[in-house]
């Protein structure tokens, strides 16, 4: 035991190292970390300093339309509005947070939920073998076939709508019950050319159950393909809601994500770019870093897998 | 060969009538009707629409008048476009859809392609390092803001292109370069390590050695091996095509499939979101079907 933790840490270590050698996915790591502390202590610092929120209109009608960036409502230079307003009088930075807020928490919730799902299919399958294999990936490649999104689509339009938080849950369970498909593929192909190594024959040997032996020894040692998959999987799901969202089938107002910022700011596209320019923006500059630390990611944990 | 292809054609019906039987149980587990709309309608008309469409039987009929419609390709009238067959709407609706989802995937997989190869014959030259941060770009950006930034360039400040409508020409340029750019940038990306593997190969090092020339080891054979991730992801693509389509028309202001799917759902037009499901879900199966033909083909290894 003492063995393979030390055997262990050294592969991280590894990775690690390869990991800093990257700059781009360096970069991608740091940008990330902005975008995420930017989105949790964001809105409260502009609460404080200049009052706004997210669903702050304001009182004065003159205040209520579009303003541009950096612009005071005399067209004088000001700070208060970094992003511009929306018809609304809305200030967009402290909106853009707050879709930062949803999409990351859309995007990371729903990737352990596929997390989940896909691990526990692909480790069964794997390591049972046989017919039962062959029935499981038979059912993944079925549905992989089925444009699944239009069933979300359904099962949004007729079931959301009641609540904010209730389309929230509904969307994290949607889109972590379509995006576990290529997950089990790779945890099975790797519990596959595991299972038949000397430890799991040493643990089935000393009398460990099954599920125990999936548990305990084949899934952790899926972890690296497993991290580098789900750092991918998160800018694609993120990418999902903000389809769906675009169509007014995901986050509903107050509440806002990038996706239905951008459908928002599509409708005045010719007076007002700003309105989409910026969550746009912010959204494809999240996804390109996320983007490039899960291809560093990979090239760091596994140089043999090589995908996409 | 012929047994493999019967047999999934078997296997495309069940299926087929799966996601259908799914999608009509979301819609009959969801409260609310197609009636129960901002306008209340009384009692009498509403027994009537009942009557009218079949909705006054028991589930069980109901269930399967749906799945016998589906299996004779007739999918009824729709609910709310008044007086038109679900037939009818997929009859105008497809070729708008079809239009911009080929000429979107054709461009995808040309350009895509042809840089990847590129890329992958020059690694690490200007031309590869320019296409892999166009192709991150592309996969990064997201359609529904490439679309607009697009039309607020090219059409309303420049007056190059129509922004939005179906007109056919000029009006396809704009929603298929949307369209395609995500699954250009990702084709680039898989032909370009897909030949990068391959070219390090040892028959390729064998074609080398017997004194082939480079034209002739790429055409005769690295591209085979080193496109057949492309192949593979081609089925899977058109299912995320249609998703895209269904966001490029949104934005395009297009009469396609897409958009009648959208706002089927939003009237809870229950025959015509099964009729748009059920179609595109046999072409999606039929599509992927032909894939794997042509992985037979391609690949020496595959054997059916």
């Amino acid at each position: 035991m003492d063995n393979e933790t030390i055997v262990g840490t050294s592969l991280w270590k590894d990775a690690w190292k390869r990991l800093r050698r990257n700059h781009l996915a360096v970069l991608g790591m740091w940008v990330v970390s902005a975008i995420v502390l930017a989105s949790i202590v964001g809105p409260p610092l502009i609460r404080h300093y200049t009052g706004f929120t997210y669903d702050y209109i304001p009182s004065d009608p003159k205040l209520i339309k579009s303003f541009p960036p950096f612009r005071a409502p005399d067209g004088s230079f000001s700070l208060q509005h970094p992003m511009g307003t929306d018809v609304a009088g809305r200030d967009i930075l402290a909106r853009v947070l707050l879709g930062g807020r949803i999409s990351l928490m859309v995007g990371i919730i729903s990737t352990i939920v596929s997390l989940i799902i896909g691990t526990a299919f692909g480790a069964t399958a794997g390591y049972a073998g046989g017919k039962i294999d062959e029935v499981m990936m038979r059912i993944v490649d079925v549905l992989y076939a089925i444009p699944y999104m239009m069933v979300v689509i359904v099962l949004l339009a007729f079931f959301g709508g009641q609540s904010a938080l209730g389309q929230l849950f509904l969307l994290f369970v949607a889109l972590g019950a379509v995006s576990w498909l290529t997950m089990a593929r790779i945890v099975r192909g790797q519990v596959i050319s595991l299972k038949n190594q000397e430890f799991v024959l040493a643990a089935r040997a000393t009398g460990v159950s099954t599920s125990k032996i999936i548990a305990r020894h084949l899934v952790p040692n899926t972890l690296g393909p497993v991290i580098v998959y789900a750092t991918l999987t998160v800018p694609s799901v993120m990418l999902l809601e903000a389809f769906l969202s675009f169509l007014g089938l995901g986050v509903q107002a107050p509440l806002a994500s990038w996706g239905s910022l951008a459908a928002d700011g599509i409708q005045n596209i010719a007076l007002f770019p700003w309105q989409l320019i910026f969550p746009g923006l912010t959204m494809a500059i999240t996804l390109f870093s996320l983007n490039f630390l899960g291809d560093g990611l990979r090239d760091a944990l596994d140089p043999q897998m090589r995908k996409g | 060969m012929l047994r493999f292809i019967v047999r999934r054609l078997l296997v495309t019906v069940p299926m087929v009538l799966v996601v259908v039987s799914l999608t009509w149980g979301l819609i009959r587990l969801a409260p609310g009707n197609f009636y129960t709309g901002e306008k209340p309608i009384p009692p009498a008309i509403v027994e009537n629409l009942k009557a009218k469409y079949g909705l006054d039987k028991p589930w069980y009929v109901q269930y399967g008048r749906m799945i016998s419609n589906t299996l004779h390709g007739d999918f009824g009238s729709s609910l709310k476009y008044q007086g038109q067959s679900v037939n009818t709407i997929l009859k105008a609706a497809l070729p708008v859809s079809a239009t911009i989802g080929l000429l979107a995937y054709l461009l995808a997989l040309t350009v895509g392609i042809v840089f990847g190869v590129l890329s992958a014959l020059r690694q690490n030259s200007t031309l590869d390092y320019t296409s892999m941060a166009f192709a991150m770009i592309g996969i990064s950006l997201p359609n529904f803001v490439l679309g607009p930034v697009l039309v607020l360039l090219l059409s309303l400040t420049w007056y190059m292109l129509p922004p939005a409508l179906w007109g056919g020409g000029r009006h396809l340029i704009l929603p298929v370069v949307t369209l395609s750019a995500l699954y250009m940038a990702y084709i680039a990306r898989l032909a370009r390590s897909g030949m990068l593997e391959v070219l390090r190969s040892n028959y390729i090092r064998t074609a080398r050695a017997k004194g082939l020339s480079e034209w002739q080891i790429i055409t005769r054979h690295a591209l085979r091996g080193g496109l057949l991730p492309v192949v593979s992801f081609s089925g899977p693509a058109l299912a995320f095509l249609i998703t895209g389509t269904v966001v490029v028309e949104r934005i395009f202001a297009l009469p396609g499939l897409g958009n009648y799917f959208i706002n089927a759902n939003l009237n809870r037009d229950e025959p015509l979101i099964i009729g748009i499901v059920a179609f595109i879900s046999i072409v999606v199966l039929i599509f992927n079907l032909l894939v794997d033909i042509a992985y037979g083909f391609i690949d020496p290894r595959v054997r059916y």
